[in-house]
């Protein structure tokens, strides 16, 4: 039993990861359609995360390897269950990693449009959707014995909709603040001052969203039962205050405030929905959990060595490559550097 | 066509179009490390640009191995969610495992080998590309782990309504894994070199940049050479292996229908699947499949009368596939060697025939490995996992037939798309030449 516990965990930890590390890809990627008022800045913003996005990408592939290997059960049914919305963020995926690599592969300017389009889209939808999911799955997807009986329309309610758009909105204020630390010159400004005015509509969206919670999912019961798990909620508040008023002198800080943020967010809401992974929105009795969706004990130990021996391994050298690209870099650097996008 | 043939189509189209960029990746990857590491060691440009220039081409291929690599890994819980129910237990750990300890390999340090040209050491250039190069072939190993334990399970128990693992190393240590590891790695070190060999070709047809070239070209003739002859090795086992573990693919790839003891070959045949039988087999070598299938020209070889009708794979896919397949290996071994001695004498005449010949060859170890791949998974049916569960009880009950027809058809014509976006790239910057200055955005 303690080994179902330690998957929930890092299940959690995967997802967490995930979303703090691509997160700012993707916050990248929407705003450099917007943001950029040429290509030579596209192409600074573009290139601050050029290095690392494939390797952000990675938590998510094995945050879905790990549903499958210590929770097949989950895995196929949510996987399933969630087919259509799954296949476009699927194709979306597909598109940002092609738009990223091939956008300046051919010196025209329609070629190089249709990809910055692309890579819009391909940033924007899977936040958008990765948010509607989680909002499906803490509110309880509407399955029993017979299966599920919904489809991509039934997720595209209110609280998923809720859901989805705050992903957006925290991603975009992840990616501005990783923007902000990476860059420097004029455009530097500019982000700050988005990811001031960004700041608004995310409090906003935070607080619509946990009182929504309250009445739409059961993820509060948890701190019914544990009152002091409430600390994770307040720290994720006190972190989302701390946002406020990022100036060029503080983005170092407010770009790490901000991965403790989605950290906390993350961590208030898996909280809540411990011991499930997904529950049915029927009758509680369907509920996917981690009792009864797992591998067996012996998969789990082994699973557990090899998470214990390698995560860490990953962490180290995933570090150590964000430190080589820590200095940020300016228009001129990128001008000069023919190796980069 | 029903929901289960559709998933099925599905996932060979993903699964092909995926290992379209996945073998050129195994093996460029090993090149350009060794292409670098001569540029550490020796400081000599020539070895630079041409780490560059192929360089180029392997980023443009990596990223689209990368994300349609992510479609692979959803698609087990998507279509098949009674497959990943039932051997999740098993079949997700080296899924996992695969992830943890060779994607982060491969993605973290293809970022640092494109943008740390100027902010690393040479060496530690190098050694990122060495280990992007250990991460993609760690990965195929794994996955075929995976593989294997569909083609022969080992280690497991039917418990709790499900295959549970009971032994991960007899899972890890498959004898079918090995060779089958060992077989694909090294046609994806063939299909690499047959690549380099044909784009070096192309340029040393239009007189560029020879020195470049002509090194590239022995470097790739040598790998070329070792990897056809690896292969066929590695499949020599493996038939023995099939034979033993998977009689009716056996049956099925060498068209045999009645068990006979000795078995002879046949070096002409042509099935006839609906009457059970050859309409011809002629050309005969008696005792030679008995020794093909278990080293002894006495073995029994089964025929597939002795198994009944529901449990049999198609003949002709496997038989065709199975038949080309050994031809083709047959092929790269011939003009891996002719490449191996031609490019280091001095016959002009003859050297530009063979150029021209290497030129038109790029394609054929792709075909190649596909025909592989159809053996290996085609020749498995009606068995999903060998013997335990079969295809038709593998598939998500909940997903209908028409969202598997639409995601079949949105999935053909964005790959479809993206092929023709990549060949295109693909040939542009092949075409260049590397002195030449590049037009850069």
């Amino acid at each position: 039993m303690i080994f179902q516990v330690i998957w929930f965990v890092l299940w959690a930890v995967l997802w967490t990861v995930y979303f703090m590390l691509d997160g700012f890809d993707l916050g990248v990627g929407m705003l450099q359609l917007f943001v950029a008022k040429n290509e030579d800045e596209r192409r600074l913003m573009l290139n601050t995360i050029g290095p690392v996005w494939d390797g952000n990408e990675v938590w998510l592939i094995t945050a879905g390897g790990a549903t499958f290997a210590a929770f097949p059960a989950t895995y196929a049914l949510m996987f399933s269950y969630l087919y259509s919305a799954l296949l476009i963020i699927l194709f979306s995926l597909i598109v940002r990693g092609v738009a990223i690599e091939f956008r300046t592969k051919v010196a025209s300017s329609t070629w190089i449009n249709v990809w910055n389009a692309l890579m819009f889209a391909g940033s924007f939808i899977p936040a958008l959707l990765l948010g509607v999911a989680f909002g499906n799955i803490f509110h309880g997807l509407p399955m029993d014995a017979n299966g599920y009986h919904g489809s991509i329309l039934t997720l595209l309610n209110p609280y998923g909709l809720l859901s989805g758009l705050l992903f957006v909105v925290l991603f975009i204020e992840h990616g501005s603040l990783w923007l902000s630390k990476k860059i420097n010159g004029s455009l530097k400004e500019r982000i700050i001052d988005i990811a001031n005015k960004n700041w608004l509509l995310l409090v906003a969206l935070i607080v619509i969203f946990l009182i929504y919670t309250g009445f739409y999912t059961h993820l509060y019961q948890n701190y019914s039962v544990h009152p002091w798990l409430i600390i994770i909620p307040v720290l994720a508040g006190i972190t989302v205050v701390m946002l406020r008023f990022s100036t060029s002198k503080s983005v170092n800080r407010s770009f790490y405030l901000s991965c403790v943020t989605i950290v906390l967010i993350m961590a208030t809401v898996l909280t809540g929905l411990y011991p499930n992974l997904i529950p049915s929105s029927i009758q509680s009795s369907y509920n996917l959990t981690i009792f009864n969706s797992s591998s067996s004990e012996y998969t789990l130990k082994i699973m557990t060595i090899v998470a214990i021996i390698f995560v860490p391994i990953v962490i180290i050298y995933q570090s150590w490559t964000y430190r080589i690209f820590k200095t940020a870099t300016t228009i001129e650097d990128t001008k000069q550097n023919k190796d980069v996008y | 066509m029903d929901v289960i043939m559709l998933s099925r189509l599905q996932f060979a189209v993903t699964a092909m179009f995926h290992f379209i960029f996945v073998p050129l990746t195994l093996g460029l990857s090993v090149l350009l490390a060794y292409m670098e590491t001569l540029y550490v060691i020796t400081n000599n440009e020539l070895y630079l640009r041409m780490t560059k220039f192929w360089g180029k081409l392997f980023i443009i291929n990596f990223v689209l191995g990368v994300v349609t690599g992510i479609t692979m890994e959803f698609q087990f819980g998507m279509n098949w969610a009674g497959y990943s129910k039932y051997v999740g237990d098993i079949f997700g750990a080296p899924l996992a495992i695969e992830a943890t300890v060779a994607f982060f390999l491969e993605s973290t340090f293809i970022g640092l080998w494109i943008f740390g040209w100027n902010k690393i050491s040479k060496k530690a250039h190098a050694l990122a590309m060495w280990l992007v190069a250990f991460g993609t072939n760690l990965s195929a190993f794994w996955i075929i782990i995976a593989n294997a334990w569909m083609q022969h399970p080992v280690g497991y128990a039917i418990k709790n309504g499900r295959a549970e693992m009971t032994n991960f190393w007899a899972v890890v240590s498959n004898n079918v894994g090995m060779t089958e590891f060992l077989h694909t790695i090294f046609a994806g070190y063939v299909v690499a070199s047959f690549f380099v060999m044909g784009v070096s070709a192309y340029h040393l047809l239009k007189n560029n940049e020879e020195q470049l070239f002509k090194t590239s070209f022995k470097i790739a003739a040598t790998f070329s050479l070792i990897s056809a002859l690896m292969v066929f090795f590695a499949g020599d086992f493996q038939a023995s292996e099939v034979a033993e573990d998977q009689p009716t693919k056996f049956a099925a790839m060498e068209s045999v229908w009645t068990t006979e003891k000795p078995a002879p070959y046949y070096l002409l045949i042509v099935p006839d699947e609906r009457n059970e039988k050859n309409t011809i087999q002629t050309l005969k070598i008696p005792g030679m499949l008995s020794m093909l299938a278990f080293h002894n020209f006495n073995a029994e070889v089964k025929g597939l009368k002795a198994f009944p009708k529901s449990d049999r794979p198609p003949v002709l896919p496997n038989f065709i596939s199975f038949r080309l397949m050994v031809g083709l290996g047959m092929l790269f071994i011939l003009l891996s060697f002719l490449a191996f001695i031609l490019i280091r004498v001095d016959m002009p005449g003859l050297t530009r025939i063979f150029l021209k010949i290497m030129l038109y060859a790029i394609p054929l170890p792709y075909i190649a490995n596909f025909l592989g791949w159809t053996l290996a998974e085609v020749g498995r049916q009606p068995w999903i996992v060998y013997g335990v569960l079969k295809t038709s009880d593998a598939i998500s009950n909940s997903v209908s037939y028409s969202q598997v027809l639409a995601s079949f058809i949105s999935f053909t014509v964005v790959y479809g798309v993206l092929a023709i976006v990549d060949i295109y790239l693909l040939t542009k910057y092949a075409k260049q030449v590397p002195s030449s200055p590049m037009q850069e955005y």
